[in-house]
């Protein structure tokens, strides 16, 4: 059952076209990922669906459970179950984790958050009375980021680049995080161009310049992805003047 | 009174033989109860209280001394006028409550002038709780000395109920390897007026000083804070650190002044002034917070 259609989506920032005519169809309960090579679109991608400002001038129609959220904002689509957790996750200065869990959380027991954190490899007592701010590192405000999503049960997630900032050690506890979700009946989008994140996905997109370029089992998309893209230096970055320009 | 402070918590601290405690009602001590090494002294004025407090040489006091400064009638002036001596070696943490639940038309003034000898210690808490309507004009004033390792700790929350108008101005005087730590947090509505002025003197060797200020507006609030801190000793350490969220109609204004006068001191400073984020907002709105809720829990956590 489709969970999430977008038909023939188009989205230009700064009069250059990021996502051009992009159809695709994420099916209820499973792991997607949506790989490409650097400024292909990946994360564009999943501000549009997230409904981001700045990333609402949308051209074609995005359906969610058959209803289209096209025209809403971020609040109306997370309501409806979707959800997105950025690749640098914000900062919440006097924020303590348990709130920060707390606040999106479905079930606010003492117990849910203690599961979400023991999930995503926290150790609850050392980390529920933390600030969620500079004194964390990258990789571990990503985790809180992800125990948050575990505690909200959303419908739909859209994990940018799960694993980056994330050490080696800690790469199985974000994939657990995963299995969690898919087994709580969640979607995972997974915007990735790594290999081992790749793995975790049932079905894969492959995009570049924004355009859908294959799509279809992981085992599938792979060979290619490795072979053609990784090895690619082809890049879509948007130019403007006098203005530097992340990822995507 | 008994209300309020039921409310707070504090008849429970107030029934503790180990905990001192003072009660002040406009110009009236309703409550007081003093430990070993305390000694306190009260004076009721025209329009408030004189308190001369003083911690004997090396006395730790172990539970926090709480005091309380309140108006429950509507329209009051309010005047504490508060001597504070902390003798070599000792120790002391005051929780401070000033509740003006009911203000209308009051004004609560404090002139402090507080000594720390050589290693004494003083904690200080500040919470103000007013009514909901504003009302209310606040004028703390504090002159501070530190002495040889003394430390200084304050902070002053005002976030619940509207600020009305606040005036703090504190200065601090920190001796050879003192250090002195202290936070503004207010949170304004309405047509909230806030005044922070702040400033501190490392005037010994190795003394250490931190401002910060977290302030929100909203509404046609306005906020100017000026933090300064002037070093003239040899390895003297100071930071400024002034964040202040702006929304709706409200004007924040932040003027960090470093100053230093020797050349191996070092001061730094960071100031932000500025809507709520727009990644912690969106982040909070993904998780399904409604923006007014996302807004609210953000500025929550910079003033918590």
């Amino acid at each position: 059952m489709k969970i999430l259609s977008l038909k023939q989506v188009n989205l230009s920032l700064n009069g250059r076209k990021i996502l051009q005519n992009l159809s695709m169809d994420f099916w209820k309960g499973r792991v997607h990922a949506v790989v490409g090579p650097n400024g292909a679109g990946k994360s564009t991608l999943a501000a549009t669906v997230m409904g981001l400002e700045g990333y609402r001038k949308v051209r074609g129609e995005i359906l969610f459970e058959g209803e289209s959220i096209t025209n809403m904002g971020i609040e109306e689509r997370a309501k409806r179950g979707i959800t997105l957790a950025w690749q640098e996750p914000a900062r919440f200065e006097g924020l303590t984790v348990e709130t920060f869990i707390r606040a999106s959380a479905r079930e606010k027991s003492d117990a849910e958050i203690q599961r979400v954190l023991q999930v995503v490899g926290l150790n609850p007592d050392e980390y529920r009375n933390r600030a969620v701010d500079r004194t964390l590192s990258g990789g571990e405000r990503k985790k809180i980021e992800l125990a948050s999503i575990l505690a909200m049960r959303p419908k739909l997630v859209l994990l940018d680049e799960p694993d980056s900032g994330i050490d080696v050690a800690s790469l199985e506890n974000i994939f657990e995080a995963i299995r969690v979700l898919r087994k709580d009946g969640t979607t995972v989008v997974l915007i990735t161009h790594s290999l081992a994140v790749l793995a975790q996905a049932e079905h894969a997109f492959l995009i570049c310049d924004g355009t859908l370029i294959e799509e279809g089992p992981m085992e599938q998309i792979r060979p290619y992805f490795e072979d053609k893209c990784i090895p690619c230096n082809h890049k879509n970055i948007p130019e403007i003047e006098g203005e530097e320009h992340g990822d995507e | 009174m008994s209300e309020l402070l039921k409310e707070l918590n504090m008849d429970e601290a107030l029934r503790d033989p180990d905990t001192a405690h003072l009660v002040i009602e406009r110009n009236r001590v309703v409550s007081s109860h003093w430990v070993q090494g305390l000694e306190v002294k009260t004076e009721e004025i025209e329009n408030g209280v004189e308190v001369s407090v003083r911690v004997r040489e090396g006395t730790v006091i172990t539970k926090p001394v709480h005091f309380c400064f309140g108006v429950t009638h509507k329209r009051a002036l309010q005047r504490i006028v508060m001597h504070v001596h902390v003798e070599r070696g000792a120790k002391i943490a005051v929780l401070s409550h000033c509740m003006f639940p009911k203000a209308e038309d009051i004004t609560h003034v404090m002139e402090a002038d507080i000594t720390l000898d050589e290693g004494a210690s003083y904690v200080y808490r500040e919470k103000h709780i007013h009514s909901p309507d504003g009302g209310i004009e606040v004028y703390p004033r504090a002159t501070i000395t530190l002495g040889k390792r003394a430390r200084f700790a304050t902070e002053f929350e005002l976030i619940q109920g509207r600020v009305g108008k606040i005036d703090i101005d504190y200065a601090v005087t920190c001796g050879e390897e003192s250090t002195m730590e202290m936070m503004t947090k207010i949170s304004g509505r309405g047509d909230d007026d806030i005044k922070i002025r702040e400033t501190g003197y490392l005037v010994g060797e190795r003394a250490r000083g931190v401002l910060t200020s977290r302030v929100a507006v909203r509404e046609h609030a306005t906020a100017e804070v000026y933090s300064k801190l002037v070093a003239t000793a040899p390895y003297a350490r100071g930071h400024v650190d002034c964040h202040e969220i702006v929304q709706d109609q409200g004007v924040a204004t932040a003027v960090p002044v470093v100053e230093v006068k020797h050349p191996k001191a070092h001061v730094t400073h960071e100031a932000a002034i500025g809507s709520v984020d727009t990644k912690q907002l969106e982040t909070l709105m993904a998780r399904g917070l409604s923006e007014e809720e996302a807004v609210e829990f953000i500025i929550q956590g910079l003033l918590s």
